[in-house]
């Protein structure tokens, strides 16, 4: 939805300003796309269509060929997403240590649907496949830290943590 | 800096794994606790990488004892230093059990977890302080590259590679000799080395482990690589989700430039080598050599038919050469100990060791290394202490999606190459993930080509529609819709894919389906014919409420205890029944049940 306030430009500038900084530590080309788009991510949570056309407007590359790249790559996002992460793993090792019913065991509580956010942009639910601690499985990361050996019963208790 | 000399070493593991099973806490009590009684001028605590037992984390190792603590906590440490540190007795409580024996063991090597083992790419794996290079170099770390380029001319460094035998360990197993020949014989102004970290094998973790636990070591095979090929630059393409091993590698590598190790004129031998990293953004297909150098130039992650080579035309269209980080980290030690030292360990056709990842329903989850033509049952049941919770082993899957699951049948295989490829399963990156009997192998098949399906990059037809169409066969079949000539579907869509498909995961999509289909033909024809899944997993095809098998019940009210909704009845010593209506299925008394007398209806 556009600004209603009649400073859409400032407040373009205002909004664009932190991007403009990172983009100093880069040169203008097309290997740095991937570490910017990163970079931005970090920094608006997501990826707003603005910032995507910043950026192709400094790598000189089409705004077509840096949003296929945005959406090509499972780590970009294009839509806001929850203050906290939870990344459910449904890895092989996982799955047989009962992974799927960690996931749908957080779908209840948060009443969110796999890759969905809460209303109030507290959480975001994504699945991911092998979160690389297979050895703890079933496990999950919420935002960095990881939690093994879970058991369904376990899940409320975890959110709680993060509320 | 100033250094003092401990009376102990008290190691804690730091890797992923016991992160998550709270170690810093560990640390943090073991330092206090430490402090409080005025020991830490004799004391000092190393944090390392993956000691690979990450089923017991988190784990410590006291030295110069070597005794092991396992699943300990922070409230363990006051005991822990009162007993072992002041007094010098052992805690008897904290040590490891083994699980076949029920025997506690004390010493490090003594566990048939490690004893089994033969750790050459994970010697210091859980040894050292992975952020200390004086911990690498102490151990013999950069001693071969300083060698190899005071001493040695690129060729013969190839030559001793080739006569090593080493095989590529990022699935393929191509002869990295060859390889690097290809690349060294390009003639060019600049060329270079890349090491694969994408490890997207769901199930597999060696690569992350020695990325977290020994970064020089893949920094030393790096330099090497370099030097025989004639290339001065190297990029580490690391997945996004792992970031201690990116942080750890990072260290590592301003550590090496600090030490004159990495940068110009490396042991005044006028070679240059600089190393960046490059971070991954989710995408399994990257992991394909022509995709992953797409991605570090900034584009779509999508494979390429080759011809022509990296060798010929990789990264930014210079020659360039790739591997995984198993295969560079196996370099220093070939370099070091030599080709005979290192081809008197494996097979006829596969020499060396390699990394398992052991996951699933086995009792000691974790890494091992083994020598190459080890058999499945020494892995499995010797090193991985066997199938947990006492059941029968159904299948082990092998070479994550690409792969094949073994079964029964294979226990006694050896394990190498080319009998993996002939039992119709792939080394790929060493991911041994175990089912038991309680697994439905037609589930399996459906959830991996679940996962190839939606990692398929979408460029060639074969793959993004056939792996697609499969996976609708598999999910009828599972949910019991299964028809007549399902199956015939399955393996000639499955044939096509194969022998069509652009690169090696649409190549090898159709594996799972196809050997599961070998060993467990029977088992998709109860769910298509019978309507049943005998392992009681898909939820279409089982009860809407458990039984109680009258004559093997033993009446000991166990379930009675656990039934969140109260309807099981009957008199203790006598058989009991449990109301159909009221059951909510959620398996509570069939788990419980010491004499497995509960099962879906
Ligand atoms: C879909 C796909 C995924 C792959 N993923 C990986 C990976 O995660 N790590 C890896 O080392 N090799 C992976 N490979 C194999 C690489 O293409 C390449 O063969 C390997 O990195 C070569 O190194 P090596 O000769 O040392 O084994 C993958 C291949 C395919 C087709
Ligand atoms: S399969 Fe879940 S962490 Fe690897």
């Amino acid at each position: 939805m556009a600004c209603q306030c009649g400073n859409e430009e400032q407040n373009r500038e205002e909004f664009l300003a932190p991007l403009r900084e990172l983009l100093e530590d880069y040169e203008s080309k097309e290997k740095y796309l991937i570490p910017i788009l990163q970079d931005a991510q970090e920094e608006y949570g997501y990826l707003p269509k603005d910032v995507l056309r910043e950026i192709s407007g400094f790598l000189n590359l089409s705004f077509s060929q840096v949003y296929g790249v945005a959406t090509f790559y499972s780590q970009f996002h294009l839509e806001p997403r929850g203050e906290n992460i939870i990344r459910v793993c449904m890895g092989t090792a996982c799955h047989v240590r009962g992974g799927e019913k960690i996931l749908e065991k957080i779908k209840d509580e948060l009443g969110i649907e796999d890759g969905g956010t809460t209303d109030d942009l507290h959480f975001t639910l994504e699945s991911v496949a092998c979160i690389g601690a297979c050895g703890l499985a079933p496990v999950i990361m919420v935002n960095d830290d990881t939690h093994g050996r879970l058991t369904p019963e376990q899940v409320p208790e975890i959110i709680e943590e993060y509320k | 800096m100033e250094q003092s000399i401990y009376r102990s070493h008290i190691l804690v593991c730091g890797g992923t794994g016991c992160v998550s099973s709270g170690c810093k806490e560990v640390q943090e009590a073991l330092k206090d606790e430490l402090k409080e009684k005025d020991l830490r001028d004799e004391v000092k605590i190393v944090e390392t990488g993956c000691h690979g037992f990450c089923e017991k984390g988190p784990i410590m190792v006291m030295y110069p004892e070597g005794v092991f603590y396992c699943e300990v906590t922070p409230e363990d440490m006051e005991e822990l230093v009162e007993e072992h540190i002041l007094k010098g007795r052992t805690v008897e409580r904290l040590l490891f059990t083994e699980p076949t024996s029920d025997d506690t063991i004390p010493s490090y090597t003594d566990i048939d977890f490690y004893s089994k083992q033969q750790r050459v790419v994970l010697s210091n794996c859980g040894k050292i302080d992975p952020e200390e290079i004086e911990e690498y170099i102490a151990k013999d770390g950069y001693e071969a590259v300083g060698r190899v380029l005071t001493n040695m001319e690129p060729q013969e460094v190839i030559d001793e590679v080739k006569d090593a035998g080493l095989r590529g360990r990022g699935g393929g197993g191509f002869p990295t000799g060859l390889k690097w020949q290809f690349a060294a014989d390009e003639d060019s102004d600049k060329k270079y080395v890349i090491c694969n970290a994408d490890e997207g094998d769901p199930g597999a973790f060696m690569d992350r482990s020695l990325l977290e636990g020994d970064p020089h070591r893949i920094i030393e095979g790096m330099i090497i690589a370099g030097y025989a090929m004639g290339a001065d630059e190297g990029y580490v393409y690391v997945r996004a989700e792992y970031p201690l091993a990116i942080d750890r590698l990072q260290k590592a590598i301003d550590q090496a430039e600090e030490y004159g190790l990495l940068g110009e004129n490396l042991f005044d031998s006028g070679f240059d080598f600089k190393l960046q990293i490059k971070k991954g953004a989710g995408a399994f297909v990257c992991g394909e050599e022509t995709a992953l150098m797409a991605s570090i130039e900034g584009k779509r992650g999508m494979p390429r038919p080759r011809p022509p080579f990296p060798a010929q035309k990789g990264l930014f269209g210079k020659p360039s050469n790739i591997n995984n980080v198993e295969s560079f980290a196996n370099v220093p030690y070939i370099m070091r100990e030599g080709a005979d030292a290192y081809n008197s360990i494996g097979t006829e056709g596969s020499k060396g060791t390699k990394v398992f990842a052991l996951t699933g329903n086995i009792n000691n989850t974790g890494l091992a290394e083994v020598p190459m033509g080890i058999t499945i049952e020494e892995i499995i049941y010797d090193i991985g202490g066997g199938i947990t919770e006492g059941k029968d082993f159904k299948a082990v899957q092998i070479g994550g999606p690409s792969g094949g699951c073994l079964t029964q049948e294979h226990l006694d295989l050896p394990i190498d190459y080319d009998s993996l490829i002939e039992a119709g399963a792939m080394m790929g990156s060493g991911g041994l993930v175990v089912m038991d009997e309680d697994t439905c192998m037609v589930d399996v098949a459906r959830f991996f080509l679940d996962f190839t399906q939606s990692e398929s990059c979408g460029k060639c037809t074969p793959c993004r529609e056939g792996t697609k169409r499969m996976l609708e066969i598999l999910e009828k079949i599972t949910s019991g819709e299964g028809e007549e000539g399902d199956i015939a579907q399955l393996e000639r869509l499955a044939e096509n894919i194969k022998s069509t498909s652009l690169c090696g995961l649409g190549q090898t999509a159709p594996n799972p389906v196809l050997s599961t289909l070998e060993y467990f033909r029977d088992e998709y024809e109860a769910h298509i014919y019978e309507d049943n899944c005998p392992a009681g997993v898909c939820e279409e095809l089982t009860g809407d409420y458990y039984v109680i098998d009258e004559d093997t019940c033993i009446g000991c009210t166990a379930c009675v205890d656990v039934c969140p909704v109260d309807v099981i009845s009957g008199e203790q010593g006598e058989a009991h029944v449990i109301d159909e209506e009221g059951c909510i299925t959620c398996g509570a008394c069939a788990e419980t049940c010491p004499v497995d007398a509960i099962s879906q209806a």
